[in-house]
């Protein structure tokens, strides 16, 4: 039986909890950095088909600025860190005090993605750092990878570990707004963990709520 | 009445079998390689959606979908075109996908996936004498692909290279 069948309402607030608290210090990373308040929504955790995971980032073909890691040690796998094309440009304004530098068409400048890999680098680190520290297990990023491009090419790589044993994805959810931000349409910042189907034990055990059958 | 050109979608990890004048399509193909396999004569095609390259990788005894893997998708959507009237012998392919779309320093083989599918795909092709009549596969880009039943082009759009026809 699937992951996706056993997991019971306590197993989803335990991950919500895990978004609460890897998201608050990645928005409480972000608002230093840009020295700006940021908003967080309360996380999410969906259980969805892959397709219905594309949907959640604007549908497939939506271009996005996405930075991945590989989760690696005892509970691995994938982070996305999701920005709308607009909202990464205006990140990068204000992180950079540039405003030629743009992310909306290429060639990218070099010092835009370099800053953009950065801004992804803190992000997903103190999120992971603060995950790792609330399941005291051992939790080590790759490095961040940045790319540029539709929804569905760069989830789709996040989805290869988990579709070897199912075809349901359990995603923890959560988004970040830069407070005042105007345009409520479009996907902001989003954080996508996605566990490897073996890591919800891992983390269920080591937060005491272990699954049963 | 004037009838509007019926595009029919074709999700990641699915399948499916249109007639002209209907249009297939599949959005936002990664290290996924979307196939299809068409017969011009009788305008039948099938899309197929693939993740995976081998059904080996089925783990922990999951259901099989198999429209997610290459070893059973390319066999399962041809039977299908043979079962709508398409003819064995006339069916052709054009492939997509198969981009390598994050660089790591460590390369597992699942980081590898892109060209494991297309090598995978080509090889089952072969096995099943289908003619592979355009490619557009590897690097690093995703793509989103259309084929049109009455002309049997694909057409390709990407990010930053815009669109190609094959």
């Amino acid at each position: 039986m699937g992951i996706e069948q056993r997991i019971t309402n306590l197993h989803l607030d335990v991950l919500k909890e895990i978004g609460n608290i890897g998201a608050g210090h990645a928005a409480t990373s972000l608002s230093t950095l840009l020295n700006r308040k940021v908003d967080m929504k309360v996380p999410n955790v969906h259980i969805v088909s892959f397709d219905e995971m594309m949907e959640m980032a604007g549908g497939a073909e939506n271009v996005v600025v996405s930075v991945f890691l590989r989760i690696e040690g005892d509970a691995p796998g994938s982070m996305f860190f999701l920005l709308s094309l607009d909202q990464a440009t205006r990140f990068l304004h204000q992180m950079t005090g540039d405003p030629t530098l743009s992310l909306e068409e290429s060639p990218y400048a070099e010092m835009a993605v370099s800053a953009m890999q950065e801004l992804g680098n803190i992000l997903s680190g103190s999120y992971l750092s603060s995950l790792a520290n609330f399941t005291n297990l051992n939790l080590y990023p790759s490095v961040p990878a940045l790319s540029i491009d539709m929804v569905g090419a760069i989830v789709g790589y996040g989805l290869i570990e988990l579709s070897q044993t199912s075809d349901y994805a359990i995603v923890i959810d959560t988004a970040l707004n830069e407070e005042g931000s105007v345009k409520e349409n479009s996907v902001k910042g989003h954080f996508f963990l996605l566990p490897d189907p073996p890591s919800f034990e891992t983390i269920f055990n080591s937060l005491g709520v272990p699954i049963n059958g | 009445m004037v009838s509007l050109m019926e595009v029919v979608k074709v999700g990641i990890a699915d399948m499916n079998v249109v007639k002209a004048p209907q249009s297939i399509r599949t959005t936002g193909l990664g290290s996924c390689v979307g196939v299809v396999l068409y017969d011009e004569t009788s305008g039948i095609a099938g899309l197929s959606h693939v993740m995976l390259p081998d059904s080996a990788l089925n783990k922990d005894g999951a259901k099989l979908n198999k429209a997610k893997f290459a070893d059973t998708a390319i066999a399962d959507l041809r039977d299908c075109l043979i079962r709508s009237g398409a003819i064995p012998s006339l069916l052709k392919a054009k492939i997509a996908g198969g981009a390598q779309m994050f660089q790591f320093a460590s390369q597992s083989d699942v980081m590898r996936i892109g060209p494991r599918n297309v090598e995978a795909v080509k090889k089952e092709l072969q096995r099943f004498n289908i003619k592979l009549a355009g490619e557009d596969v590897g690097g690093n880009n995703g793509r989103t692909i259309e084929f049109d039943t009455e002309t049997s082009l694909l057409h390709i759009r990407t990010v930053s290279k815009g669109e190609a026809v094959l």
